[in-house]
């Protein structure tokens, strides 16, 4: 079946929704956002693209195995934990890297944006493993 | 102490590292980490005799008692030279036993995993540490007796081995939590000190039988003796080393380390003695029927488990001694038979006594190394286990109160032991030549170094007692907690205890030249009374569990969704109404401030999509009314600033609505409607949940909070996590370990679906 409303509205919506997840995902920390939400944007892109062109399609464009995204996602939230428990001698404390740029603006890096990253690739893999895999039991296109 | 037990486990893991083109000398290779441990533990016992016993402890959570405690003392000394000593000879031999096993690098991993647990487990200090190790030995058994897991039998074996040793491990731990109430600390050491105080304590007796339970299962005692034989499952050098000489006695080991805390009382010594003395008799008598090489092997080392537990329970100076010596013969000699007999197996292709015979001519080398363990097994001088049998002996005659019965015991065993041996060293080796699968050979130096290093060692050991006798000086200052001086001799003069030695081995050379006669009558006995009826009885009281919590749990998971959530609702609505109906919860305050014109709209499109979806014709106009109460639910959150919230919700909202359709496309059309009767009890059902969640979000607005909780994080947001976004700092930071076991639980809830819809594929 061709739905031709979503494969034309899905050119522009995937690009978009991909781009604010990622946004959301970085400005989570002192704006509204964050590593679920965006994660699940994230995932909202590649089901809207499964939905219109099929489950192949949808996983070509990721390139990466949704179950794979899981396991990456579990790694980094795993891994933002050791800094603290090296620097610290704590599991989880926040560490924090200040990066100054031009003009007297810093970057503050630290493992909590480490920690939502993790967030945001095993939201975005779980949900996707899961539509992915119903989609294709129900022969979804 | 720690850094050899790591290097033993990360070797464990290391071993799946190794390059393909060693993998032929994988086991040779890998034999370089327990030699490692053993010289070792050679040069720091060395010392031990001027320095003492060593502990070293970390702590770990100091707040329960739980210390990761090192205590390197004559016993723990006398056990890493077993498990590490053995433990090189078994992977040298392994080298070639499993050259072309497919799943030769999951056995490497599992024995090395093995190995570091049993040495933490002989070096823990700490009975909490110690019960770690103690379960991480039952379940590296567990995988490497379903070695074979094609097998239906091996993985039942290990099942049932799994089983009996965790339950009684569990028991044990509560004894272990018993006696550290008692003792007031888990620390092995200090419990020594407080011995008295423990055997006079009201719960002595119960913590005395939880931990024998550990004790009777993990060293195959009887009843729970018919594991150990079904292990047998397992490939032979894991029965060599798990089954025989290692894991087996880590029940030897817990009562040699409870002996000078809980030993001595009257209670100790019945109990043990008599499930000793019972499993000694009862394994050397079952041994003589078998047929299969390490069938019979497994019950004498039933056996020899039985002798050592009794001797604890008669808990004398002379008994102990002679435990640990008779620890070490047995390891020597049984380690090599079952070496042996698995070379035997490898070689013919067969371990049937029946289909064997006259194998010395093809195996001269073999025939040289299996009759000197066989005559150790036997008592026979000048080998290590004459030593050994005529200790025991000594130690049984001089038993206060019951040296009558424990020597007749003893002495029919023995009777057996030495039939046994003289059964499986004839049988095999000569008469005439058997008609095997496979021709024998004796290539492979690997497998044959391993038993004649035991073998020639039991003989060295027997001439040469100076050595042994200065660890088990060690070993024996342990366990009776005071300095004693050992000396032991292999001839011990024409006495009581040798004319007894005599008695034995021409009883059994006798019982042995007339076995055509008595074998086919006790085989009959056997096979009416003994044979297999424990594994069965086992057997059949798990099917039975199984087959009751099946009933059961069909009746509370019948499978119907509606039903699960009328029964969630019903119980819920029911307690609350209770506790509404108690305190007045309706009585509420009205104090609202007043609500906008668009909430006001939206509240009322919620209310008209809700009695929508309750009405619909079919679903999809029900699920899409449902999403529109979801979206609502997000502007609500939206106009009261609960942004994260409200991103939240449409997003769930929308993956939710897109789950339904996929799902409801799938599904027939509404075949019937409910029936007007179950419509309304429905309607009851949701009519009375709703009301009380809606009284509760009333009350709730009524409750003074002295200190929110939120006042800290917002207190803390950007000084404490450098975060304006409050809810993502408790999200990524205050809270960040929940958020963690959120995203594990999401996946495992992925994965679980995932893996149901394709194996169900699978399967059809």
């Amino acid at each position: 079946m061709n739905y031709t409303i979503l494969v034309i509205a899905f050119r522009y919506i995937r690009f978009i929704l991909v781009f604010f997840s990622i946004l959301t995902l970085f400005r989570g920390h002192n704006l509204p956002g964050g590593g679920f939400i965006g994660g699940l944007m994230a995932s909202g892109a590649f089901i809207f693209q499964a939905l219109a062109l099929g489950v192949q399609s949808s996983k070509n464009s990721l390139r990466i195995k949704p179950s794979k995204l899981i396991a990456s996602g579990l790694f980094l939230a795993i891994l933002s934990t050791l800094p603290g428990f090296f620097a610290k001698g704590v599991f989880f404390a926040g560490t924090w890297v200040k990066i100054p740029l031009l003009f007297g603006a810093t970057l503050k890096l630290g493992t909590p944006l480490l920690f939502d990253t993790g967030v945001y690739l095993s939201v975005t893999g779980v949900v996707l493993l899961l539509i992915f895999t119903l989609m294709e039991e129900w022969k979804w296109n | 102490m720690t850094i050899i037990l790591l290097i033993i486990f990360l070797g464990a893991a290391g071993s799946l590292l190794i390059p393909r083109q060693l993998d032929r000398h994988k086991g040779i290779l890998l034999s370089l980490l327990p030699l490692t441990a053993f010289v070792f533990y050679l040069i720091k016992g060395y010392h031990m005799k001027q320095v003492g016993p060593e502990i070293t402890s970390i702590a770990w959570l100091p707040q329960l008692g739980l210390n990761i405690t090192w205590l390197f003392d004559g016993v723990s000394l006398l056990f890493l030279f077993l498990v590490s000593g053995i433990g090189v000879l078994i992977l040298i031999y392994s080298n070639s036993y499993m050259k072309h096993d497919e799943g030769r690098h999951r056995f490497y991993f599992f024995i090395l995993l093995f190995m570091g647990a049993m040495l933490g487990l002989v070096l823990s200090g700490n009975l909490l540490v110690m019960f770690l190790f103690w379960e991480l030995t039952s379940f590296t058994s567990y995988f490497l007796i379903s070695f074979k897991h094609e097998y239906d039998k091996a993985r039942q074996a290990a099942m049932q081995s799994l089983l009996i040793t965790v339950m009684g491990g569990l028991a044990l731990f509560a004894g272990i939590l018993l006696l550290g109430q008692m003792g007031g600390t888990y620390e092995l050491a200090e419990l020594v000190e407080k011995g008295h105080l423990i055997r006079f304590h009201p719960h002595y007796f119960p913590a005395l039988l939880l931990i024998l339970a550990g004790v009777v299962t993990k060293s195959a005692q009887f009843p729970f003796h018919f594991w150990l034989p079904g292990a047998m499952q397992a490939p032979s050098p894991v029965s060599a080393y798990l089954h025989s000489a290692t894991m087996v006695k880590a029940g030897i080991f817990l009562l040699a380390r409870m002996s000078p805390i809980m030993g001595g009382t009257p209670e100790w010594k019945i109990l043990v003695s008599l499930i000793g003395g019972l499993t000694m008799f009862v394994g050397a008598y079952l041994a003589i029927t078998q047929t299969d090489l390490k069938a019979i092997l497994a019950y004498t080392t039933i056996s020899a488990l039985g002798t050592l537990v009794l001797l604890f329970g008669i808990d004398t100076q002379l008994s102990v001694k002679a435990a640990l010596i008779f620890l070490i013969v047995h390891a020597f000699y049984k380690a090599s038979l079952f070496m042996v007999a698995g070379m035997i197996d490898h070689k013919t292709g067969t371990r049937d006594i029946n289909l064997l015979g006259g194998l010395r001519r093809l195996m001269p080398k073999t025939t040289v190394v299996t009759v000197l363990a066989l005559l150790s097994m036997a008592g026979l001088p000048p080998l290590l286990g004459f030593i050994g049998k005529e200790l025991i002996y000594e130690a049984k005659i001089q038993t206060p109160g019951i040296a009558s019965v424990v020597l007749i015991l003893g002495v029919a065993s023995n009777v057996f032991m030495v039939w046994v041996s003289a059964m499986f060293g004839y049988r095999t080796f000569f008469g005439k030549l058997g008609t095997t699968p496979k021709v024998a050979n004796e290539k492979g130096w690997e497998l044959l170094f391993g038993p004649s290093v035991l073998a020639f060692g039991s003989l060295a050991l027997g001439l040469f007692t100076n050595s042994l006798g200065q660890l088990i000086e060690l070993a024996l200052s342990t366990v009776r907690a005071q300095p004693l001086h050992v000396e032991i001799h292999l001839w011990h003069g024409f006495n009581q205890v040798f004319l007894l030695s005599v008695i034995t081995v021409a009883a059994g050379v006798f019982l042995f030249s007339i076995r055509q006669k008595l074998l086919p009558v006790l085989a009959k006995i056997n096979s009416r009374f003994f044979a297999y009826r424990f594994a069965d009885l086992f057997n059949r009281l798990l099917d039975n569990f199984v087959k009751f919590s099946k009933n059961k749990t069909a009746v509370i998971q019948h499978g119907y969704h509606r039903f699960y959530l009328m029964t969630i609702l019903v119980v819920a609505t029911a307690f609350v109404w209770f506790q509404i109906y108690v305190t007045r919860g309706w009585d509420i305050q009205y104090d609202f401030s007043p609500i906008p014109f668009y909430v006001l709209v939206l509240t009322l499109i919620m209310i008209f999509s809700a009695l929508t979806a309750a009405f619909a014709q079919n679903r999809l106009t029900a699920i899409i009314s449902m999403g529109v109460i979801g979206f609502g639910i997000a502007l609500i959150y939206l106009f009261y600033g609960a942004v994260d919230l409200a991103i939240t919700q449409i997003l769930a909202e929308t993956l939710t609505v897109v789950l339904f359709v996929l799902v409801i496309q799938k599904m027939p059309r509404y075949a019937k409607f409910s029936s007007r009767k179950s419509r309304v009890r429905d309607a009851i059902i949701a009519l009375s949940s709703g009301s009380f969640v809606t009284i509760l979000v009333l009350n709730a607005l009524q409750i003074d909070y002295n200190d929110p909780i939120s006042d800290f994080f917002i207190k803390n947001s950007l000084p404490g996590g450098f975060g304006e976004n409050v809810v993502n700092v408790i999200l990524v930071d205050f809270r960040a370990l929940d958020t963690l076991g959120e995203i594990t639980v999401l996946s495992v809830a992925a994965l679980g679906v995932y893996t149901l819809i394709k194996m169900n594929k699978v399967r059809k």
